[in-house]
């Protein structure tokens, strides 16, 4: 069965550059759908196609079963939250929430039972006669949600929405939006650079990156299953290891030589044969560091001698950077008990580090990644650099 | 800052050169005696004011008919002159913001022409063109050769008010439904309507007061009142009705320039102060 809002090959050019890249997937009804990716990826264009603002050069989108590629935008049942708000600024709260009513002809009684109703979903009643001037951006943000959420779309776009805000704000809104979705249980397309947003209030996010939707799924698999390194690198920390599969010793798991690191065992889920290249993503918190050797060899644990480079306390964690070999490895650890677990570890030390081969995860690429989204280099680095100035 | 006698006497031959000639011709509007223009007899005897020159205009005198006529003629020529320029401004002003071609800056000293072009050129030509044209020269003429400049005038103040305008205003209009006619009447002229009377009131004051194109393009026997006055003989025994006429314009400028100002206030600011 087709989904409720399809994207089929959607491409948008803008002269030479390529905005969306045939994108094509699906959003199913009533489906909280975020777009993921860094600035200037295409999300804002995809939404835009989407809300009849662009043309797609190729491809078609469609809604309910029915083409709606070549409709204007204001003959599309989705109604788009944007960016900077962008309130009618001569007209009141009220006022503004009920252009869209007005705009479809309805009775003057049923508009204000409308508006009065979405006022108190985004509690907003007390400031129904306000203009937006005299408003702050987390309340223009709410008015602006009611403003499209009183005409009913079948599908809501939201830009960035809370780009504008501070970060209390922003958490509280987040929440506010998760409770307005399930209330109103109509879809919802996302936009976001953000993570932690996206993570949060997403059933299903599509990372994009230079137009193409890179992977699309639920957060949980995207953060611990990463298709690609664009993908493992943008959505939380990780270390990547360049490796040749060396040995199958057993079904499902193989044997990694990783150069200038160590031989390693991992989980073989792409069913690589021996001589393959593998990049491998292991997540910071999938590593475990203390000073005695881990007590009770677990099978298929690889355990390596580290020494400590650098050491970051940040309350309920710590990040660690060791190296091993030639290779530095981030890892984050959590303080389970109270003050210190264990022996406490200094800079360096020798210490034992250990990770379960199922943690770590097969790329499908093996590309050179963006340097800036790598976790950040040691200390030392940016010390030298700082008095080479 | 300390207030120096030289600051003070500056501050007073500007003001005397900016208010005194409105002040005298306030105040010789009240002349009582039209041919010498004094207010003292010939015996010395100050006469008083007289508000005759008043009671002439009110009262439809027949003595100052050329005159009201004249004036009349200008009311209606600057109010339509304004009004069909504030229309075509307003189009070319949103056309020439929305559709960026590569003509664009063509098609901006298209406009900003008329501005900088002397008025004995656009005064000329425009005769020329009528002359070719084997159009009689009259109301019409007068009204097409104030609309011309009046445009540029109203396209150029639009243009620089909807340098802040924010035309995601529009999308979301759009967005929200609406048609391009209910975007234009309920969110964007709203929203530019203080840029429109701004311009149609610049526009209003310029062809009021026009001589120059309108001697050029206004045939024979048709006056408005500014080439009337200037071609009344000095010595008109009815100078002091211009006067009144005069005064009595002014109040009518700055009443329109009030109402204007009222008008093109924001809705949400007065709003604010009342709070
Ligand atoms: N109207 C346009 N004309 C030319 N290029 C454009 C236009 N709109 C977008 N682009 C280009 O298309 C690409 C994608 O832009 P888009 O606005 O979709 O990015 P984005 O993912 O929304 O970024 P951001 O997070 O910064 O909003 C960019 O390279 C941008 O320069
Ligand atoms: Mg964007």
């Amino acid at each position: 069965m087709a989904d409720f809002l399809e994207f089929q090959g959607v491409t948008k050019r803008f002269g030479k550059t390529i905005a969306v890249n045939h994108a094509s997937f699906g959003v199913k009804k009533g489906e909280f759908f975020s777009l993921l990716g860094p600035s200037g990826c295409g999300k804002t264009t995809l939404l835009r196609m989407l809300a009849g603002f662009e043309r797609p050069d190729e491809g078609r989108i469609c809604l309910d079963g029915k083409d709606i590629t070549d409709l204007p935008p204001n003959k599309r049942s989705v109604n788009t939250v944007f960016q900077n708000y962008a309130l009618f600024p001569h007209l009141s709260v009220f006022d503004n929430i009920a252009f869209g009513l007005k705009v479809a002809g309805r009775p003057k009684d049923e508009i204000e039972s409308e508006v009065e109703k979405m006022l108190r979903l985004v509690q907003m009643e007390d400031r129904a006669d306000h203009f937006p001037n005299q408003i702050s951006g987390g309340q223009k943000q709410r008015v602006a949600i009611a403003r499209a959420l009183v005409n009913r779309p079948r599908v809501l776009l939201l830009d960035e929405p809370l780009a504008a805000l501070d970060l209390k704000l922003r958490q509280r809104m987040l929440l506010e939006l998760d409770l307005i979705h399930d209330e109103v249980g109509i879809t919802f397309l996302y936009v976001t650079h953000d993570q932690g947003e996206a993570m949060s209030l997403s059933d299903r996010i599509a990372v994009m990156h230079a137009g193409v939707c890179e992977q699309i799924a639920r957060p949980a698999e995207v953060y611990e299953a990463p298709k690609t390194s664009f993908v493992a690198s943008f959505i939380g920390d990780t270390n990547f290891f360049d490796g040749v599969v060396s040995a199958c010793p057993e079904p499902n798991y193989c044997r990694l030589s990783i150069g200038g690191f160590a031989e390693v065992l991992c989980y073989n889920d792409k069913q690589k044969a021996v001589g393959d290249r593998v990049n491998l993503s292991v997540r910071p918190e999938k590593f475990r560091i203390s000073v005695d050797p881990p007590a009770g060899a677990a099978p298929r644990l690889n355990v390596l001698r580290a020494k400590v480079e650098d050491i970051i306390y940040s309350g309920n964690h710590t990040n660690y950077w060791v190296s091993v070999g030639e290779r530095r490895v981030a890892i984050y650890q959590q303080h389970l008990a109270y003050l210190l677990d264990e022996k406490p570890i200094r800079w360096g030390d020798e210490v034992w580090l250990s990770w379960h081969a199922d943690n770590g995860y097969m790329l499908d690429d093996s590309a050179p990644v963006d340097e800036s989204l790598l976790p950040p280099k040691i200390p030392q680095n940016a010390a030298a650099a700082g008095e080479a100035k | 800052m300390k207030r120096s006698f030289f600051s003070l006497a500056v501050l007073g031959v500007v003001m005397a050169f900016l208010y005194g000639p409105v002040l005298l011709i306030f105040a010789y509007g009240f002349v009582p005696n039209g041919a010498s223009m004094s207010f003292f007899g010939a015996d010395g005897r100050f006469l008083g004011f007289s508000g005759k020159w008043y009671s002439l205009i009110f009262g439809g005198h027949h003595s100052v008919a050329p005159l009201m006529q004249s004036f009349w003629l200008s009311l209606r020529i600057a109010g339509l002159a304004t009004v069909v320029s504030c229309v075509i401004g307003t189009t070319a002003a949103l056309a020439l913001h929305r559709f960026k071609s590569r003509l664009q800056s063509v098609h901006y000293a298209l406009v900003y022409t008329p501005l900088v072009m002397p008025d004995i050129l656009i005064g000329i030509s425009l005769l020329m063109l009528f002359v070719a044209c084997g159009v009689d020269c009259g109301f019409w003429t007068i009204l097409v050769a104030h609309v011309t400049f009046c445009v540029s005038y109203v396209t150029m103040t639009l243009l620089a008010r909807l340098q802040d305008f924010d035309d995601r205003l529009i999308e979301s209009a759009y967005d929200l439904g609406a048609g391009p006619w209910y975007t234009f009447f309920k969110v964007e002229l709203p929203l530019l309507l203080p840029g429109i009377v701004a311009g149609g009131l610049l526009a209003f004051t310029l062809s009021i007061d026009d001589v120059v194109i309108t001697s050029f393009v206004n045939g024979a026997g048709t006056n408005t009142f500014p080439t009337f006055v200037s071609s009344m003989t000095k010595h008109s025994r009815n100078l002091p009705a211009v006067f009144a006429l005069s005064t009595l314009m002014l109040c009518f400028t700055c009443a329109l320039v009030g109402v204007s100002k009222a008008l093109s206030r924001n809705p949400q600011n007065s709003k604010r102060k009342s709070k």
